[in-house]
C-alpha cells in the first residue's frame, strides 16, 4: 500500500507564497496529474514530495508513514526529469542499474531488473550504449526504465514528456500509461499539456497560483468545472462566457435569449458553454463572425457577441464566411453557471 | 537535510585562509604605511613620495600602462574576430596566441633581451641586412625611447593572450541570431562588430580590461630583466625599499599607492563599461 | 560576380596572412630563444648571431651545474605543487557552494574572491615575511606556497564554480532520488564529470605558481624558487645563464597550456558573470 497523504503543505521564497495549505490524497496505484500553467507552483510540490525541497509547512506521508523529514534517498520514491538527467559518464546499462548498485543489490539481481526493465521501455539494444549515442525519445526512456527498476512504492514524474516532439509524445503517452498501470505502483505526474493531463490522469488536479482550483477525474473537471479559472485553462478552445441579467426567479437573459438558471442568486453572474457544445440554429444568440478557420475535422469559428469573444467549434460543412452573422444555439444541459464576484461554479439542485 | 549550514562549511576554508593570508596582511600594510614608529604618520607617504625617482618610477608605470593595455586590446579584438569567422586550424591558431599566457614575465623579460641586447637578434638582423656596421647597445641611458619600445613590445606580446581568452569567451556567449539579424537588416561586417559584437562584449571587456589594467601597474620583473635600473617603475621601487633600503613603512607607502591607482582604474572601467539592468544577453 | 569573388578572394589573403603573422608574432621570440637555448656559450654571447640553432648542450650544461639552481628548480616544483593541492582543495568545495547554493552572504563572499582579484597581491608579501618570522616558516617552501595559494585561489573558486554551474542539478538530484547521500552523489555522478575540468583548473594554479616572481623574491632567501633565482642573479649572470634559465620556465608552461587549453574558454565563459 502506497498511499500519498499531504497535509496542509505550504511553501513560501520569501516573501512570495509559492504553496497555500495543500491537502490532497493520492489513493494507492492512483495516476494523479497536477496540471496547471508555469509558475502555478505544481513542480515545487512534487519537489517537495520527493525531498527535493522543503517545505515550509506541512506533512508528507507515504503508506501511512511520514516522510517529509527523510532525504530522498529514504522515501522509497523513484523520479523521471524533464530533461531526463540521464547521467551521461555512464552507459544504459549502469544508468538503470544505478539506484539498484546504491541499494547493494548482488549484480545477479541488478542484471535480472536491468534487463526486465529495459525489455519493458523497448531499450535492450541500447544497453551498452551512453547517453551522448541516444536520442530523446531513447534518453526519455532510460529515465523511465532507470526509475521503474527501483520498483518503487511512488513514481513522480516532472513534465517528462514537454521535451519530445508531438507525434513521439503521442506515442510515449500511451506507452506510459500503460507500463504504469501494469507496474501497479501509485503514479504523480505534473504537466502543463491539458491533453496529456486528460488521456492518462485516473485523477486531475489542477492547480493555481499555488492552491489546488479542483481535485477530481479528467471527464468531471471538463464537464464541471469548479471554477472561471478552472473552465478557462481546460478545453481547447477554453469555455466561453457571456454575463447574464435576471429577467424572472430562475430565467436569466443573455444576448437577448431567454436561459433557465439558478434561482434566487444574489449578485452578477456569468452564463458559460463550450465551443462544441454550439450547433447552428434559427434562433439562438446572435454572433456575428470574425475568423473562420477550418480545422478538417470542424470548423473553429471566433465571433463577436455583444463586444465579447465567443468561439464555436461547427460542422466543417456550414459554408459560413467571415462577417456573417449566425445564430448559436447552446445545448441545454451542457449549460454552467458561474458568480462574476467569487468566479465559483453555481450549482443549480 | 543540512542544507542551510552545508553552504557556509563549503566556503568557510576559503574564508579563512583569505582572512589570514589576504585581509589580515592588508591591514599589516595599511598599518606599515601609517607608521614610522611612533603612531599615525604620513611621513612613509612624504618620504616616498618627495625621492627624485617617484615621479619617474610613477609616470613610467602609467605611461607603460597606457601604451600597453589599448594596443592590448585591440590586438586581442582582432584576434578574437579572427579565430570567430576561422573553420578550419582554430584550435591550432588560438593554442599558438595562448601560448604566452603560460609564460612568466621574467621569462618573457629575458625571451625579449635576447632580441634586443647588444649581440642580440635585432642587431645581427640589421647588420645582415647592411643597416649597421658594428652591433650597438640598444638598451642604454643613450636611447630611453628605446628601452620603453621594448618593455611595451614584451609586454604586449606576454600578456594579450589573456585578453584573447576572455575575450573569446565572452564573443562565444553571443547568440549567432544576433548577427544573422544585424545582416538582414543590412549591417555590413564592420557595423556588426560595432553595434553587436562591441556592446554585447561590455562584460568580458570589463573583466579583461581589469584585470589587465591593474597586472600593468604591477608590471616588475620584464623591466628587471630588460631595463633594469634604466626605467624605474612603482613596483620596482617597492622591491628596492623593502630589500635594499630595508624600509618596510616605505615600500608598504608605495605598495598602498599602486593599489589606489588599481581600485581608481578598475571603477572608472567598470563605470564606464556597465551594462544596464535589463540589458544583458 | 567576378569583382566579388576576386574581392573576396583578395579578402581571404588579407585574412590568411593576419593570421600567420600574429602566429609569428607569438612563435618568433620563442624560436629565438630556443637557438639561444640550443647553443654553446660562446655563440650565445657571439655576434652576429646564427638564425639556425647549433644544438650545442653547453648553455644548459652550463645551467644544470650552476651553483643553487637544480635546487631552485626542484623548489619551484615543489611550491607550485603544493600550490596546486591547497588551491584545489579549499578552492573547489566554495565552487561548489557557489553553484548549487544560494546563501545568506553569498554576494559578499563573491565580493571577497572579486576583491582579491583587483588587488596587487604580491604586495601582500612584505606583511606576510614579518609574520613567516614570527610563526617560523619564513623562507620556507610551505610559507611562498601559502602566498601563491592565495593568488590562485580566486581563479581556482571562479574556474570550478564555472565548471559545477555546467553541470545540470537534475544530475545530482536524480541520484539523491536512486539512493545517493549528498556525499555519494558527489563522488559517484559530479566528480567524473568535472575531473578533467578540475585537473585544468589545478594545472591552471600550478601555472601561476610556476611563474610568479615578486613574492618567492620576497618570501625566500635560502630556499630560492627558479624565478627568484634567476630574478636575483639577472645583474650578475652570463646571457647563456639566463637564456637556459628563460627556457626551463617556459617549456613546462608550453606543455600545461596545451594540456588545459580545451578549458581555457570555458573557464572564463561562465566566471564573467
Amino acid at each position: 500500500m502506497a498511499e500519498i497523504e499531504i497535509k496542509n503543505i505550504a511553501k513560501s521564497f520569501g516573501n512570495y507564497q509559492a504553496l497555500h495549505n495543500i491537502n490532497l490524497t493520492i489513493h494507492d496505484q492512483e495516476f494523479m496529474v497536477l496540471l496547471g500553467a508555469s509558475g502555478c507552483g505544481k513542480s515545487t510540490l512534487l519537489r517537495i514530495i520527493a525531498g527535493l525541497e522543503t517545505a515550509t509547512s506541512g506533512e508528507v506521508w507515504i503508506g501511512g508513514r511520514r516522510i517529509d523529514h527523510l532525504s530522498p534517498k529514504d522515501r522509497g520514491i523513484a523520479m523521471v526529469f524533464q530533461n531526463y538527467a540521464v547521467f551521461p559518464h555512464l552507459t544504459v546499462f549502469e544508468n538503470i542499474g544505478f539506484g539498484l548498485r546504491m541499494q547493494k543489490l548482488p549484480n545477479a539481481e541488478v542484471e535480472r531488473r536491468v534487463h526486465r526493465t529495459a525489455e519493458l521501455m523497448h531499450i535492450e539494444q541500447l544497453l551498452k550504449r551512453y547517453s551522448g549515442e541516444l536520442s530523446g525519445g531513447q534518453r526519455q526512456r532510460v529515465a523511465v526504465a532507470r526509475a521503474l527498476a527501483m520498483e518503487p512504492d511512488v513514481i513522480l514524474m516532472d513534465e517528462p514528456l514537454s521535451n519530445l516532439d508531438a507525434l513521439l509524445r503521442m506515442e510515449m503517452r500511451a506507452e506510459l500509461k500503460g507500463v504504469l498501470a501494469e507496474s501497479k505502483t501509485t503514479a504523480i505526474y505534473v504537466t502543463h499539456d491539458q491533453v496529456e493531463a486528460m488521456s492518462m490522469a485516473d485523477r486531475i488536479s489542477v492547480m493555481h497560483q499555488g492552491r489546488i482550483a479542483q481535485n477530481s477525474s479528467p471527464v468531471e473537471v471538463y464537464r464541471n468545472p469548479s471554477e472561471k479559472f478552472v473552465a478557462g485553462f481546460i478545453g481547447n478552445p477554453p469555455m466561453n462566457f457571456l454575463p447574464a441579467t435576471e429577467v424572472s426567479k430562475g430565467q436569466w437573459s443573455v444576448a437577448g435569449c431567454q436561459f433557465s438558471g439558478p434561482e434566487a442568486h444574489s449578485g452578477a453572474i456569468d452564463f458559460a458553454i463550450r465551443p462544441e457544445d454550439l450547433s447552428p440554429a434559427d434562433t439562438g444568440i446572435a454572433a456575428i463572425a470574425k475568423v473562420v478557420e477550418p480545422l478538417g475535422a470542424h470548423l473553429l469559428v471566433t465571433c463577436d457577441v455583444e463586444g465579447h469573444l465567443f468561439r464555436a467549434v461547427l460542422d466543417s460543412d456550414l459554408a459560413l464566411r467571415a462577417g456573417d452573422t449566425i445564430h448559436l444555439a447552446p445545448q441545454q444541459d451542457r449549460i454552467r453557471w458561474f458568480d462574476q464576484n467569487t468566479t465559483q461554479a453555481i450549482c443549480l439542485s | 537535510m543540512h542544507s542551510r549550514t552545508l553552504p557556509y562549511l563549503l566556503i568557510l576554508p576559503v574564508t579563512v585562509f583569505l582572512g589570514v593570508f589576504f585581509l589580515y596582511p592588508f591591514v599589516l600594510v595599511a598599518q606599515q604605511a601609517f607608521t614610522t614608529g611612533a603612531g599615525f604618520t604620513f611621513d612613509n607617504f612624504t618620504k616616498v613620495t618627495t625621492h627624485w625617482k617617484f615621479p619617474t618610477s610613477f609616470k613610467n608605470t602609467l605611461l607603460l600602462a597606457a601604451a600597453v593595455v589599448p594596443v592590448q586590446l585591440a590586438l586581442a579584438l582582432l584576434m578574437a574576430t579572427m579565430v570567430t569567422n576561422m573553420k578550419k586550424g582554430r584550435d591550432l591558431v588560438l593554442y599558438v596566441w595562448t601560448i604566452p599566457l603560460g609564460i612568466s614575465d621574467l621569462a618573457a623579460g629575458i625571451i625579449w633581451l635576447a632580441i634586443f641586447e647588444q649581440s642580440g637578434f635585432l642587431n645581427s638582423m640589421m647588420q645582415g641586412l647592411g643597416f649597421i656596421e658594428q652591433p650597438t647597445n640598444l638598451i642604454s641611458y643613450q636611447s630611453p625611447m628605446l628601452v620603453f619600445v621594448a618593455i611595451a613590445l614584451a609586454e604586449i606580446w606576454r600578456a594579450t593572450a589573456i585578453m584573447l581568452v576572455i575575450l573569446v569567451a565572452g564573443i562565444g556567449l553571443i547568440p549567432k541570431e544576433y548577427y544573422e539579424a544585424a545582416e538582414v537588416f543590412g549591417a555590413g561586417p564592420w557595423k556588426r562588430f560595432t553595434r553587436i559584437t562591441l556592446p554585447l562584449l561590455r562584460p568580458s571587456l570589463s573583466t579583461a580590461l581589469v584585470l589587465r589594467v591593474i597586472l600593468a601597474f604591477e608590471v616588475f620583473a620584464v623591466v628587471q630583466a630588460l631595463g633594469g635600473t634604466l626605467f624605474p617603475v612603482l613596483m620596482g621601487e617597492t622591491y628596492k625599499y623593502q630589500f635594499e633600503l630595508l624600509n618596510g613603512g616605505a615600500a608598504a607607502a608605495i605598495a598602498l599607492i599602486i593599489l589606489v591607482i588599481s581600485i581608481a582604474a578598475t571603477l572608472v572601467i567598470l563605470r564606464v563599461l556597465r551594462v544596464p539592468k535589463g540589458a544583458s544577453i | 560576380m567576378a569583382d566579388i569573388s576576386q574581392s573576396r578572394s583578395s579578402g581571404r589573403f588579407v585574412y590568411m596572412s593576419g593570421v600567420v603573422l600574429l602566429c609569428a608574432w607569438v612563435l618568433v621570440p620563442l624560436y629565438f630563444l630556443l637557438i639561444n637555448t640550443l647553443s654553446s656559450p660562446e655563440a650565445v654571447n657571439a655576434f652576429p648571431k646564427s638564425f639556425i640553432p647549433e644544438f650545442d648542450l653547453g648553455s644548459l650544461t652550463f645551467f644544470a651545474n650552476f651553483a643553487g639552481m637544480l635546487s631552485a628548480l626542484k623548489n619551484s616544483i615543489f611550491v607550485a605543487a603544493i600550490t596546486m593541492i591547497l588551491s584545489i582543495v579549499l578552492g573547489a568545495p566554495a565552487g561548489y557552494a557557489l553553484s548549487r547554493f544560494e546563501f545568506r552572504g553569498k554576494e559578499t563572499f563573491r565580493f571577497l574572491i572579486l576583491l582579491t582579484r583587483a588587488f596587487p597581491l604580491p604586495l601582500l608579501a612584505l606583511p606576510l615575511a614579518v609574520m613567516f618570522i614570527r610563526t617560523g616558516i619564513d623562507d620556507t617552501i610551505f610559507g611562498l606556497a601559502l602566498i601563491h595559494t592565495t593568488l590562485a585561489l580566486p581563479f581556482s573558486v571562479l574556474i570550478t564554480f564555472s565548471l559545477f554551474s555546467g553541470i545540470p542539478i537534475e544530475l545530482e538530484e536524480a541520484a539523491w532520488t536512486l539512493g545517493c547521500t549528498r556525499l555519494t552523489a558527489f563522488t559517484k555522478v559530479i566528480l567524473p564529470l568535472v575531473l578533467p575540468g578540475i585537473t585544468a583548473s589545478a594545472i591552471f594554479a600550478f601555472v601561476i605558481s610556476w611563474n610568479e616572481v615578486f613574492a618567492a623574491a620576497v618570501l625566500t632567501i635560502e630556499n630560492r624558487t627558479l624565478t627568484a633565482f634567476l630574478l636575483q642573479n639577472l645583474d650578475t649572470s652570463p646571457l647563456h645563464l639566463k637564456f637556459a634559465g628563460g627556457f626551463i620556465l617556459v617549456v613546462p608552461a608550453l606543455v600545461f597550456i596545451f594540456a588545459v587549453r580545451k578549458y581555457l574558454f570555458a573557464m572564463w565563459g561562465i566566471a564573467n558573470r
